[in-house]
């Protein structure tokens, strides 16, 4: 099997999540070998996925936590704990 | 009151992460019986991912932290029907969702409020940027702010349904079997999705994350 740059592609994701079999996984290395196109959208794909998960990208407002646990607080003096019904 | 939480399959714990498991059931255990004060044990690892849930759902940090706090609140008042059939940051989740859904409902009832286009899977263009002088842009390139925040805003433009596999793959870095759990959509769709959803933010996201990347050398120096 060949595969084209449109076929690299479609599994980049699936590649980069380990969730092509091992034979595409083969004849898309052997294709980002010589493909220089395909090689940079490979590694700027998986470069995006490493950095949406760096907690650094979602700065969580200056005193979210304190606000919430001061509201909890008051909550938890007011009324006990699983008061509803589903 | 009411509330709404999604039908979830069962999805044992099995990461070993600290907000799962054994750990959370005993823990809401105690609080139920009557040390109330560990609730804020309980949710204190979970809420960051609360408010990111809420941010990609709402868009406005005042009103992610708004609709968090009232999670929170729905969460303590619903403790007793976690039945620990699902990871405890999951059920969560699931109910930080459903309250941004019901805000976002309500936001659209608002004539006044421009409405989200609507997600349209069977069009768009979710072929990559092509490139070839591609540079791997390092971790550290996150201190600088301007990239966090291209980057927000690059997930921002993203419809809701593909906002939130991001989120909840990417971001959170949760199982697709999860993912798909929390969303109510097949595995295959999760994956569909994120493909998608990955090659758009590839796109976009290309001409910021070059100007990151580390600069060549030249044979006449440094160059950017």
């Amino acid at each position: 099997m060949r595969i084209d740059c449109h076929h690299v592609w479609e599994h980049i994701s699936a590649y980069i999540d380990g969730e092509v079999d091992a034979e595409l996984r083969a004849e898309i290395d052997r294709h980002l070998e010589h493909c220089e196109i395909c090689s940079a959208v490979m590694d700027s794909t998986r470069n995006v996925v490493v950095l949406l998960a760096d907690e650094r990208v979602f700065e969580i407002p200056a005193g979210y936590s304190q606000r919430l646990h001061e509201r909890l607080t008051w909550l938890i003096e007011q009324e006990p704990p699983g008061v509803n019904a589903i | 009151m009411t509330i709404e939480i999604s039908s979830e399959a069962s999805c044992p714990d099995s990461s070993g992460r600290p907000d799962g498991g054994n750990a959370s059931i005993l823990l809401i255990a105690r609080i139920l019986a009557g040390e109330k004060h560990l609730f804020h044990d309980l949710v204190r690892p979970v809420e960051r991912a609360v408010f990111v849930m809420l941010l990609m759902l709402l868009r406005n940090e005042a009103d992610a932290e708004d609709a968090a706090q009232e999670a929170m609140i729905k969460i303590y008042r619903n403790l007793h029907s976690f039945r620990g059939d699902s990871r405890f940051s999951t059920w969560v989740i699931s109910i930080a969702r459903n309250e941004g859904l019901a805000r976002l409902r309500r936001r659209a009832s608002r004539p006044e409020e421009p409405l989200e286009p609507m997600a349209d899977e069977s069009s768009g263009d979710f072929t990559p940027a092509l490139l070839t002088d591609w540079r791997e842009v390092p971790l550290e390139a996150l201190e600088r702010k301007e990239l966090g925040s291209a980057i927000q805003v690059a997930i921002a433009k993203l419809a809701p349904i593909y906002r939130e596999v991001v989120q909840l793959r990417d971001i959170e870095e949760r199982d697709v079997q999860e993912t798909a759990n929390l969303l109510g959509i097949t595995a295959g769709a999760v994956k569909v999705r994120l493909h998608r959803a990955r090659m758009m933010l590839q796109k976009e996201l290309i001409p910021v994350m070059k100007n990151h990347a580390p600069r060549k050398r030249g044979i006449f120096g440094w160059r950017g």
